[in-house]
This record gives structure tokens, sequence and C-alpha cells, in this order.
């Protein structure tokens, strides 16, 4: 009788929703490499991968195999354990971030308002920044266990380049934080469904700045690489990696580069909302739901465009320089950004 | 002072301005150049759907040529293959039999000749020195193979269609060269 209560529905709602996110998550990734190839290509006057498939669009399969067949190497170091454990975590860190995300509306399959949300907690985004720092670990466990000095500069480097542009993120975050009121992630999209004037990037254009830049850093994307700079550190932290736990430190990257984006999206951008239109005159149909779900996906799209457009614009930056820029540039900017939006509150409120 | 021409341009040393500092405004600029380059034209030639035109006196794969008649021209001298800086031109000798004048022009003619593509450097030395305009360096090359063994062409690769039998695959083989073609003695 006790299995009967269980209400079985929820459960199997939010499995496949989370083999459904992952899975997502996954292709995304693996197309993001095509994109960024491509993308790399055509701002270099020359074509990217076209043979494989059309337009080249099978060439992340071809990839995926050929890191699955290539022969795995470990060297002769104190952990194993720690070693294999390095790109574990950082693929556990990414995927896992995707979980208090609202993807969409509410889908309604046979009478149930089915949300579009693994996790609606109450303190959905510090949960956020909270894995996201975990994925620092990753890095420098990866670096550590490899046994090798160059990989050992580069996991310090790359700890030490996510530590300081996360507490700018955080300080930018605070300001937004005020105006919203609340860190569930579900009401801050719903604050913004009222147009695109609503849109938080109108009212936080410099924390959304701020954001955007710190992001960046998160996910060690030119012109924050160095962790992983590929002509200076032969590699960076991934070079003693071969076959899929490479495969994984560089998928990770690019889990995390869509979860920023899609991040982006939901604080700044409105989430799933539909700039001029008025969803909720649409009624209660199955398919309102995966509409808001394609426009978040559009979105997010679009910043990884920008993410890409972006690499392969600017040249590096020296290791002093961006420690400068995290430390003296973006924690004064979000410290001012937070003083302002505080003032212009409580002016308003008079 | 005067200047050669007038393509010198003054270094710009001047200290940056606050809206260089920022530095976004340059990362902006930055971006519409990068953007403006996807809409230009790609650079790539999709081989092997379009190739690019050698020059016509471009050096290839050797061909070993024959008269009007269709008869094989080398005489098997040996003079290429002494010429040859690396060596790659192997060859044997053997004397025309009665009822093959038809096959070839002279009394003495190659029964084998090997080139190791491996070794050879398509420098034309052979075709310089040829006295026979027997063998000349055509505008293909070598393709890819697996083994060594695939790299060692004979006789047979090497020759040119027959003009007689074959009359369009030796038009294609001649190509270029028509114009050139000196007969000699």
């Amino acid at each position: 009788m006790y299995l009967l209560s269980i209400d079985w529905w929820i459960l199997l709602e939010k499995a496949i929703l989370s083999l459904a996110v992952v899975s997502i998550s996954l292709v995304v990734a693996m197309y993001a490499t095509w994109a960024e190839r491509k993308v790399a290509a055509v701002m270099q006057d020359r074509l990217g991968p076209t043979r494989a498939g059309p337009f080249g669009l099978f060439q992340p399969l071809a990839d995926g195999l050929k890191l699955f067949m290539k022969e795995e190497i470990i060297p002769t170091i104190s952990s194993k354990f720690l070693f294999v454990m390095g790109p574990g975590i950082s693929m556990i860190t990414a995927l896992m971030t995707s979980a208090v995300i609202p993807w969409g509306r509410h889908i309604n399959i046979a009478g149930r308002d089915v949300p579009l949300q693994i996790a609606d907690i109450n303190i959905g985004i510090l949960y956020i920044f909270g894995v996201v720092s975990l994925g620092v670990y990753g890095i420098m466990i990866g670096g550590w266990a490899s046994n090798n000095k160059f990989s050992l500069i580069a996991a310090i480097r790359g700890a030490s380049q996510m530590i300081s542009y996360e507490l700018a993120m955080g300080l930018a975050l605070i300001a937004l934080l005020m105006m919203t009121g609340s860190l569930r992630l579900s009401i801050i999209v719903e604050q913004q469904s009222q147009g695109l004037f609503n849109w938080n990037f109108i009212y936080q254009p410099l924390g959304f700045l701020i954001f955007f830049i710190c992001a960046l850093a998160e996910c060690n994307r030119t012109p924050f690489d160095l962790p992983e700079a590929e002509n200076e550190l032969n590699f960076g932290y991934h070079q003693e990696y071969s076959s899929m736990k490479l495969g994984f430190y560089l998928f990770a990257e690019y889990i995390n580069m869509f979860i920023s984006g899609v991040v982006m999206s939901t604080l700044f951008f409105g989430g799933y909302d539909i700039p001029f239109v008025n969803e909720a005159a649409w009624g209660i149909h199955w398919w309102v739901g995966l509409i808001g779900f394609a426009v978040l996906m559009a979105k997010a799209t679009f910043f990884i465009l920008l993410f890409m457009w972006i690499r392969w614009t600017i040249p590096r930056f020296r290791y002093d320089q961006l420690m400068n820029l995290g430390w003296k540039g973006m924690i004064p900017l979000a410290l001012v950004n937070m003083i302002l939006t505080a003032v212009v509150i409580l002016w308003l409120k008079k | 002072m005067q200047t050669l021409t007038n393509r010198a341009r003054l270094v710009d040393r001047r200290p940056m301005s606050l809206v260089e500092k920022l530095y976004l405004w340059n990362i902006l600029k930055g971006m519409m150049i990068t953007l403006r380059h996807v809409f230009k034209k790609k650079a790539t030639i999709s081989y092997p759907e379009q190739k690019r035109t050698f020059s016509s006196v471009f050096r290839g794969l050797q061909i070993l040529n024959r008269d009007e008649e269709g008869r094989e021209r080398c005489t098997a001298c040996g003079l290429c293959a002494v010429a040859c800086p690396a060596e790659a031109i192997t060859m044997e000798a053997a004397e025309r039999l009665p009822g093959e004048e038809h096959l070839y022009k002279e009394e003495k003619y190659a029964v084998k000749y090997e080139i190791n593509m491996l070794r050879c450097i398509f420098c034309g030395l052979c075709e310089e020195a040829c006295p026979k305009d027997a063998i000349y360096l055509s505008q293909t090359f070598a393709p890819a193979n697996y083994n060594r063994k695939g790299f060692i062409y004979k006789k047979e690769d090497l020759l040119i269609p027959h003009p007689k039998e074959n009359p369009e695959a030796f038009a294609r083989a001649v190509g270029e060269r028509a114009n050139k073609l000196i007969v000699k003695g």
C-alpha cells in the first residue's frame, strides 16, 4: 500500500527531465565544437570542416569516436584515483548546474502541470555559484595529479583566475538581487515576462557587462584562457590526458559555456520570454512551454556565438594583466554598481 | 627629410585616451573587423572539385614518349640515369628482334625501365639530358600509396598512350606540350 501512495508520476517526470537536460547539454556541447570550428574558419577567410557529412555536421561524431578509440595513457604517478577524478569532477559540476534553470513554462500533459525545471530551490542562483566554484577543483586536481610542472603552473593560474572572477560575478549579482528580491530563478524569469523593457539588462547594463566578462573568465575562454594556453604552456592543465579523459575536460568547457549562456539569458535577458509577444493569451496547450524552451535555446546560442566571436578577435591576456583586471578593475566596478543601484532604489522609493 | 617613397607612416606614440584605456571600444572595433571577414569571399579551394592550374612548365610525373607512328623513342642509352642527381632511374637494354619494328624506333630499346618516385626530386635533368626526346615531365603529380613498392614506377606506368590506338588519351597526355614538341631525328 505504501508503494501506491508515492507519487510515481513526479519521479518519472523528474527522471525524464534530468535525462533530457543532460542529453541536450551534451549534444549542444558537441555541436558547439562544430560551431567553433566553423565560426573560426569564416572569420579567418576559410571554410571549416566540410567533408564529414553535409557542411561537416558529422565532424563532432568523428571527433568523439576518435577520442574513444585512442589509447588510455596514465603516467606513473602517485595517485591514479585523483588523475581520473579530475575530469570527472569537471564534467559532473558542469552538468549539475543545469538542474535549477527554468527551461520553459509549464507543459500541460494529461491534466498535470509539468514545470520544465528539475529543482526549483529557493537559493537557485546561489546553488549555481556553489557548483561552479567546485569546478575549480577539477582543474586543480587534474593539473596537480599530472606529475608535470607545466600542468601544475597552468592549474594554479587557472584556479587563481577562476577564484578572482567569481568574486566580481557575485558582487555584480548582488545589485541584481537587490532589484528582484529573490534568489529563485523561476521568480527572476517571471518578473521579466512583461515585455522587452522589463528585461534586467536594461536596468543593470553595467552589471550585465561585469557578469559577461566574468563568465568569459570562468569558462577559461580567450582572452582569459591562460590555463589552457596552447602555445605558452604546451596545452596547460590537460596536456597529460589522452582519449576520453581529455574529451571530458574539453566537453566540460563547452558545457560550461552553454550553461553560462543560459544563465545570462535567464538573469538578464528574460529567460524563456519572447520579447514582443503576450504568451498568456495563448492559453494552455502542450506546446506553449516548448516554444519558450526554443526561445531560451536561441538566446543561449547567441551568447555562445558571442563567446566564439570574442575568442577569435582578441589576443590572450598576460597573467598579471588578468589579475589586475579582476581585482583592480572588476571588483571596484561591481561595488560601484552595487552602490549606484542601492542609491537609485532608495531614491525611487521616496 | 626627403623620403624615397611616400609609404612611410609616422608611428602613433600618443598616450592612450580614456576611452582607449577602457579598451572596450577597441574590442568592439576589432569585433567589427572580424565580422566583416565573415562575409568576404573565402580563400579555400575545395580539392578535388576545384583544382589550381599549374603553370605550363610545371615539373610533375615523367612520361616516356612515342613518335607519331606509336613506336617507343627510348633507346636505353642511360643518359637520364647518369644525369639524375638522386639516382632514381634504372634500366635494362635489349636488341630489337626482326618482327618488332612497329614497337621500337631504333635497334636498341629499354626492356626494363624503372623510376623510383620516392627518390625522384622532379628536377627535370633527365628531360634535359635525353637526346631522343623520349622522356619529359608532365603536369600530374605522384599520388599517395601505402607501401614503398607502389612508388617504383615501371615502363608500363610511364609510357604515353599509343597515338593510333588511343588518340584521345594520347592527346590528353600530351596536353600543353603539343605546342613545344620538337621532332628530333
